[in-house]
């Protein structure tokens, strides 16, 4: 209850602060948009349905990325943590990889795929993978060996040890990396879309801009907060609710 | 008498089921009253460790011998008890049985058979957190079952009989994690036995847990003995403990770990951990034990710190 009185006063605060800037005018309606003005520019964009097109080939793109990354990114992972050569050669790229932002594909991607929609996949997959793939290994590592041990004296080997003991047993330390994963999939894929104009979240942001609409610009910006957000409340919250209720107190990760 | 294990263990052909509770005799002396009927000595024994050897490499890369020529033969049905102080490979020594860990010479017969890896006949049962705490009480006694590709509906008959074994019946829905250490090791040893072995091996199961339901554990591991007709390899530091449920015990060395010596118990049962004839028998261990403990504090003293073994690392 305290908390929900908090985010009142916060939230509350911050939309009277950018309203009574916005009243004062010191910079015209188009450079700095009214707090109206952006929620006019949501109604207007979901009344003609471009939000809602741009929101569902948004998250189609994202949902393909991310998907191949995960089981990418747990199989390289697993091999990395399990093979020692792999460990000591890829773990070292991987991790130096990970200063690189995807979006540094991109040129590579169009010279690779064409100016398509798989180029945008690539950059997607190329932003999260790493992310899923060092957790994997983290995990599997912290993952306390006695897991496994039971898991090939119960007659699991192979495939069946990986799926039934491996994965399951290293889940609650690689949640935290499939979250970091599902952010760094979701902003490499606005920043392509903004690069290469076609549907999408993104596009509908530099449309904003090139119609020097502001309002647009903000409204979208506040969708792109929105999903991320709310994907991250859902399925991540929903998914550490289920580890522990299962798991009891969390390992420590 | 292979065939016969694969049943249900009520319907052990009655052979097969040790003679217990001194149906021929009850004296203190009486040799037979605890020894199952099938450990005659011109029968293949159950488990037979043959010049085990295994040695390690520390984190300081010197070598180190932890088990060396271990020779030992377990009937089938004992119940056989290994002591030792802290660090004598006993655990290793059931790792190397289970096939977790290949050693490093010597062979382990099952059968008379070579063991090569791990294999349901062979079921461990760890001191803690063997259990799988991503699924529930049921779902970890079927898992076995469920690796050997048995239909569900037999899964679940099986299950049910081996929960009511273990008095967990009404916690099959649980995950491990509501459950106190006394129940967890009765799920541990009811996944053992579903997945019906021939041998279990225990890694000091109860040491974790407090006296009162280490008394009832073993009342129950007892039972469950001797309803089942299993071969039990018990290891454990408590050698109490190795005198109330042993057939035998055996007595390793410290560092490297070798037989030192081999107790029978030829005491009625049930047997209690206060009983007279109990404490009387493990002070005669203790007594051989001693030296070995003294051993291992000089090591640690001398040394600061016991050089890790590292399970794993090969040398």
């Amino acid at each position: 209850m305290k908390r929900v009185l908090h985010y009142v006063i916060f939230y509350g605060a911050l939309l009277g602060l950018w309203t009574l800037l916005a009243q004062l005018k010191i910079w015209p309606p188009y450079l700095f948009p009214s707090p109206w003005g952006v929620a006019e520019a949501l109604y207007a964009g979901f009344q003609d349905h471009t939000y809602w097109i741009a929101i569902r080939v948004s998250m189609q793109r994202v949902l393909i990325g991310y998907g191949i990354s995960v089981v990418l990114g747990m199989i390289l992972g697993l091999g990395v943590a399990s093979n020692k050569f792999l460990e000591e050669t890829m773990g070292g790229m991987l991790v130096s990889l990970q200063s690189l932002p995807s979006i540094c594909w991109w040129p590579l991607a169009l010279l690779w795929f064409g100016l398509n929609q798989n180029a945008i996949l690539f950059v997607v997959i190329m932003g999260s993978l790493l992310s899923v793939t060092l957790a994997m290994e983290d995990g599997r590592k912290q993952m306390p060996r006695i897991f496994g041990m039971a898991g090939r004296n119960l007659g699991a080997k192979g495939f069946k040890l990986f799926c039934y003991v491996l994965l399951p047993a290293s889940l609650p330390f690689i949640v935290s990396g499939l979250k970091q994963g599902w952010a760094f999939a979701w902003r490499s894929l606005i920043t392509a879309e903004m690069l290469y104009l076609s549907l999408g979240l993104g596009q509908v942001l530099m449309m904003g801009r090139d119609l020097n609409d502001m309002s647009a610009v903000i409204a979208v910006m506040l969708l792109i907060i929105a999903i991320g957000y709310i994907v991250d409340g859902v399925v991540f919250k929903g998914m550490e609710r289920h580890l522990q209720n299962k798991w009891g107190l969390m390992p420590a990760a | 008498m292979s065939a016969g294990m694969q049943n249900v263990p009520t319907q052990l052909p009655e052979p097969l089921r040790p003679v217990r509770f001194g149906s021929t005799s009850g004296t203190v002396s009486q040799i037979s009253a605890a020894r199952p009927i099938s450990a005659g000595s011109s029968e293949i024994p159950k488990v037979s460790l043959s010049e085990i050897c295994l040695s390690y490499r520390t984190q300081s890369g010197q070598r180190l011998l932890a088990l060396d020529h271990i020779n030992l033969d377990v009937n089938a049905g004992e119940f056989l008890c290994v002591v030792g102080p802290s660090g004598c490979g006993k655990s290793t020594l059931l790792h190397l049985i289970a096939g977790l860990h290949p050693q490093t010479s010597g062979q382990v017969f099952l059968d008379g058979k070579p063991v090569q890896g791990p294999g349901p006949d062979r079921i461990m049962i760890f001191q803690e957190h063997g259990l799988f705490p991503w699924l529930t009480v049921r779902q970890n006694v079927e898992f076995g079952m469920k690796m050997k590709g048995i239909s569900k509906a037999e899964r679940e008959e099986q299950t049910r009989y081996y929960l009511r074994l273990v008095h967990l019946a009404k916690f099959e829905n649980s995950y491990i994690h509501q459950l106190s250490g006394g129940m967890r090791q009765r799920v541990a040893i009811a996944r053992a036995l579903a997945t019906e072995p021939d041998v279990l091996l225990m890694d000091e199961p109860f040491a974790a847990l407090d006296a009162q339901t280490r008394d009832l554990l073993h009342d129950e591991l007892e039972r469950i003995w001797s309803e089942t007709g299993r071969t039990i390899i018990f290891v454990t530091h408590n050698v109490r403990e190795a005198v109330r449920l042993g057939d035998r015990v055996v007595l390793l060395t410290f560092r490297p770990g070798r037989v030192k010596s081999e107790f029978p118990v030829e005491l009625p049962r049930p047997r209690h951990l206060e009983d007279p004839e109990v404490a009387r028998a493990a002070r005669r261990i203790l007594e051989e034990l001693r030296d070995e403990i003294n051993r291992s504090l000089e090591a640690e003293y001398n040394v600061g710190v016991k050089p890790r073994i590292e399970p794993g690392v090969e040398a």
